[in-house]
Parts: structure tokens; sequence; C-alpha cells
């Protein structure tokens, strides 16, 4: 039978078939953060099974608070960092080297083509661009996952979106992403894998890709694939050269053996004209409820953050600095900027962006999940808004009462300067 | 296995987000009582009070499309699991919260959109009760004197799930 990569991912990882349809797949990588650990870590302690199976196929970081902010959070850290020492975890980011978790795990070369990768986070599926099998899991799923380096999925469907021409001017990776979760809807996608295909994906960055299979959860995605390519060779090659001898035809060769069969089988297909996407944001609280910024003019924001790990990498940054140079944040506005893991605060701070954001009046924060789920700093006061390029709006996400527009980078900043939502070509 | 049944409350909306269910603010609790308080505490919909003794009575909650979006915080399943609510019956799921769900040995059953629809016009006769049998996968939902039943399906790994009231309990003895 003709296989799609989610198949051919699922086929090589297959540990067992419990019953018809429930696949149970041995695991390459488990992601741990300090939120959603702690809890089966004290579990495991409580059932005496306080074991890892592989303590180099598991990866933690302290990112959604830190540094702690109060002794809760505090606690939520010191559990984490205690049993990450305990078991060996030698690839464990804490205060001064941790970032936000879906971007500092991919930047270190933990993520390859063919993967199995779970965590106990939703937007797990960003790790989906580098064509592994990467999903959003409960604590439950993350403490088996440790324990025994397995986790039990029904087989999923694929949904294939094809995505060809030029973005246009003021367009961005998050403005695909979004228009396609507006025509999915946020259930459209659900126990499906979002196959991301076409010549717009081909063109696009690794960081592109990311944002574009970061937000695959928000149309109910268990994972965003995008196919592993050349663009994918050279991200990783520095990780890894070695495995494949310097022969980089070798190494895609081997890339090429997951791409999906020319005839391989899908719910359904979508096509989206690239040229035609507009810059967006959200409306509402649900990431579907997405419109034109240009109808949007006058719509007044309190709040600009631009970070997290759908928009916090360093060509964010770059395009909401391009806006921002020369320009101040309006008045009534307040910008938060969280460059995502400290290699791109370093970038940032050595190419003069950070500069540029300072001038404007941006506060920078260290690489953390910040403002996005409003639990640590930048949190909204109630009827507040806030132009963000984090990936939910749901009601009270940035804080109880609050309001969120999601949209890219470029948007977000242009809308700071000029005070409310605005479409970020009228700074172009 | 955990007990199922008893008074029925009804969230009259699609898309309940697991935000909605628990707040991220709640997330630096690690001990799972500590949620009881919270639940549903954002939820917004004409005539739900979160704090209303309706909730505090109920047992089962019935939904609409998509329940449990969002977030993949097993503090959602959690946070019903602490208020004594073990089912949640819906036109659909999100995957993470469906299987949160059975991870911990709690139901999330789906039903089609008629009988989700039959079900919400139960809940203008009356306040709800209903009777879970797990083994004949049949629930009798009774309201002012009248008594109606439902079959609902589970997948053989989600009712093995519940069973063995868990994955971790499942998982160490088999792999
Ligand atoms: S940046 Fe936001 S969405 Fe991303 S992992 Fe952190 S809290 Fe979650």
């Amino acid at each position: 039978m003709p296989q799609n990569i989610a198949d051919k991912i699922f086929a090589a990882h297959l540990k067992d078939q419990p019953f018809a349809g429930t696949n149970v797949l041995s695991l390459d990588v488990v992601m741990c953060h300090e939120i959603t650990t702690p809890v089966a870590i004290a579990d495991l302690e409580y059932r005496g099974m306080d074991r890892v199976f592989d303590p180099t196929k598991i990866k933690a970081v302290i990112d959604h608070v830190t540094p702690s902010k109060d002794t809760k959070t505090a606690i939520q850290s010191k559990i984490l960092r205690e049993w990450a020492h305990r078991h060996n975890i030698k690839d464990f980011f804490d205060i001064g080297s941790n970032g936000v978790c879906h971007a500092i795990f991919p930047e270190k070369g933990f993520i390859r083509p063919g993967y199995t990768v779970i965590m106990g986070d939703s937007h797990t599926c960003t790790h989906g661009a580098f064509g592994a099998f990467a999903a959003g899991v409960g604590t439950t799923d993350l403490e088996v996952g440790i324990l025994k380096g397995v986790c039990a999925f029904r087989k999923p469907a694929s949904i294939k979106v094809e995505i060809d021409g030029e973005l246009g001017e003021g367009v961005f990776a998050k403005d695909v992403i979004l228009t396609v979760i507006k025509e999915l809807t946020v259930s459209g996608a659900t126990d499906n894998v979002i196959e991301f295909v076409g010549s717009t994906v081909a063109a696009m960055t690794m960081e592109e890709r990311m944002t574009l299979s970061n937000m695959a959860i928000e149309a109910g995605g268990t994972c965003g694939i995008c196919l592993p390519d050349k663009v994918t060779l050279d991200y990783l090659w520095e990780f890894i050269a070695e495995d494949y001898n310097n022969d980089k035809d070798k190494a895609l060769a081997d890339f090429m053996k997951w791409h999906s069969d020319p005839d391989a089988e899908y719910t359904k297909v979508v096509k989206i004209d690239a040229t035609k996407i507009e810059p967006v944001c959200t409306v509402g609280y649900k990431p579907d409820e997405v419109v034109a910024l240009k109808e949007q003019a006058g719509a007044k924001i309190d709040q600009v953050y631009i970070g997290s790990c759908t928009n916090g990498r360093l060509s964010d940054l770059h395009a909401a600095a391009k806006i921002l140079i020369g320009n101040k944040l309006a008045a009534n506005v307040r910008g938060i900027v969280s460059p995502a893991t400290p290699k791109i605060f370093d970038e940032a701070m050595n190419d003069g962006t950070m500069e540029i954001f300072r001038k404007a009046g941006f506060c920078v924060t260290n690489p953390t999940c910040g403002a996005c789920l409003g639990m640590s700093n930048g949190v909204l006061a109630p009827g507040e808004i806030c132009a963000s390029t984090t990936n939910r709006n749901f009601n009270g996400r940035m804080g109880q009462g609050g309001m969120v527009h999601l949209m890219s980078p470029a948007s977000a900043a242009a809308s700071g300067v000029k005070g409310e939502l605005c479409d970020p070509r009228e700074y172009m | 296995m955990k007990n199922f049944g008893g008074e029925v409350i009804f969230l009259d909306r699609a898309d309940i987000n697991t935000d909605e269910i628990i707040p991220a603010r709640y997330l630096t609790e690690v001990k799972k009582e500590a949620l009881k308080p919270y639940l549903l505490e954002d939820l917004e919909i004409p005539g739900f009070d979160p704090k209303g003794k309706k909730l505090e009575r109920a047992k089962i909650v019935v939904s609409r499309k998509n329940f449990g979006c969002g977030s993949s915080r097993e503090h959602a399943p959690w946070a019903f699991e602490v208020n004594d609510i073990n089912i949640v019956i819906a036109e659909s799921f999100a995957r993470i919260f469906r299987q949160n769900m059975f991870n911990c040995g709690m139901m999330a059953i789906e039903m089609p959109k008629t009988d989700i629809d039959a079900l919400f016009a139960l809940a203008q006769k009356g306040d709800v009760l209903a009777d879970v049998d797990f083994a004949a996968k049949k629930i009798v939902f009774k309201v002012a004197g009248e008594e109606v039943e439902f079959d609902f399906e589970l997948t053989e790994f989600d009712a093995a799930l519940v069973e063995a009231e868990g994955w971790v309990g499942y998982a160490d003895s088999k792999y």
C-alpha cells in the first residue's frame, strides 16, 4: 500500500498493536518542561518507579516561568532540575542557558527526519517541520514515555495542505498558517497529521517551516509535517555530518526515504494560493477567526508581544526590527520582546536588532514563554488588548479578561508603532 | 474502575478549550487536589456558573463539538477528576484531551450529533441523572420520570485503559 510520511514513520517505530487501530510506537526523543513534567515525576516516585528509559533520549528545559516568579514555580523548577541531575539527563537547560522548548530543542539539533517525538506540550507539533512525527501529549503519556520510551496512538489519517506561489510583500509564514487554520477550522484536522507541501513550503527556511508546523494543533492536528529536504539538511548538517561521513548526497537520499509515496491517501487535500494571502490577524477567542489586517484599522491596542515558539526566532525579530527601525511605539502601547533562545538573544544583540527594539521603546526579556500564556510576565489587565506573535487567542490566555490578536512579527511591530491593528505594508 | 454516573451538567457550546477548563494560572499546582476550586473558572456561557451548585453536584458533563481543544494540560481531566466528574460526553473531542481522559481511566464518550441534540432536549425537562453500564456500553438518562437509553462505543484500547484505571499501570505491566 502506498504510504504517506506519517505512515512510514509509524511503520518504522511500531512496537506493538495491542488492539486493532492502537499503535504503540517507540520514541526517539521525549522532551520535558517544568509545567507538565513535575506531576509525572511525582507520580513515578509515588509508584516507586523513579526511572527513565534512556537519559540520552530525554531533553528537559525550564522555559515557561523562568526565572521563577514565586514559591510554586520555584518548586516546579526544582523538581525538574533535581530529577534531571538525578537521572543524568545531560541535555537539560536551566537559567542562563534556557529558552522556549520548541525553539531550543531544534536549534540543538535534537530533531531529525523520521523521528518520533513527544512532549507534554501541545505545540510539540512544531518539530514536524523536520519531517518528524512529533505530538503533544498529556502528563500520563509523558510519564510512560519517560519510563518506557513508548507512546500509543490511533493511526492518524493525513490531510495534505498544498501551498503554491510566492508570498507577497508583508506576508509571512504566520499569515500562511493563520490562513490555513481559517480554512480548516479549529477542529478540521483532529486525529489527522497535516502534511505541508508545495512550492511555498519548499522555498521556506526551517524557521518559517517551524512557524507553520507550530500551529497545526490550532486546527486540531496531531502533528504538522514538512517533508525533509536540502533546507532541512543544511540546518541539521553541523549535527549530522559525521553520521553520514560528510556525504550530503547520502544524507539527502536517506531523508528522501521518508517522503510520501506519490499515490498515498489523504483525508482531504486543501490547496492554498500563496499569492492571494494577505497580512492577517485573529479576532475573537478562536484561532480560526482570521481576518485581513487592513480591515481592522482603528482597533486600539495596549501591548505588543513578540516572541514564543511560533515567532521568537531570529528571522522573526529581524522582520519586526525592519518595521521598527527609526520608529517608536505609540504612546498608548507597551512593547515586550522575548528572543526564544540564548543563541537568538546573542545574535540579535550582536547584529544590532536589540538596539532597534530598545530605541523603539521595547522591554527586552530573557528567553522564556513569558506573556504567551499569562503565567509570568506581560500579563494583560481585564479589557486590555495585545497584538501578539504567539499561537493562542483563547479567552484569558494572556490574563483574565484580556484579548489577544495573533499575527506575524512584522504586523505586531507595525501595530505597535501605529497604536492600533495595522497592516505592516503601511510601514514598508 | 472509577465510579461513573450521577447528575449531568450540560455545557452548550462547541470548542470548549482546556484554558477554559483550567486556566494556565493554576498550572503551578503540583497536586491534583489543589485544582478542585478552579474547574471551568474561565468558561463564560449564559446560565453557567462555575461556582454554582449545579457544577458541584455534577458527575457527568455533556457538551458539543471539539471539547477539550487547545493545550495538552492533563490538569483539565484532573480538574474534572478531583470534582468527581469521570465522564465527558460530546459530539467530538480534541485528540490530546480524549487520550488524557482514558489515560486517567476516565471516559471521553463520543456520540453522534442527533444523540447530543436529544440529550440537550432532555435537559429542558429538569435535572438529568444518568446510570452508566460500562460492561454493556449503555447509559440510561432519567429526567422527570422519563428514561432514555443510549448506546456508546469505545475502542478496545480505551476500554482496556478504563479497566486498568489508566495507562501507567497498563504500560508498566506490558512494556
Ligand atoms: S511559547 Fe507559548 S505556546 Fe510556545 S511552548 Fe511556551 S507557552 Fe506554549
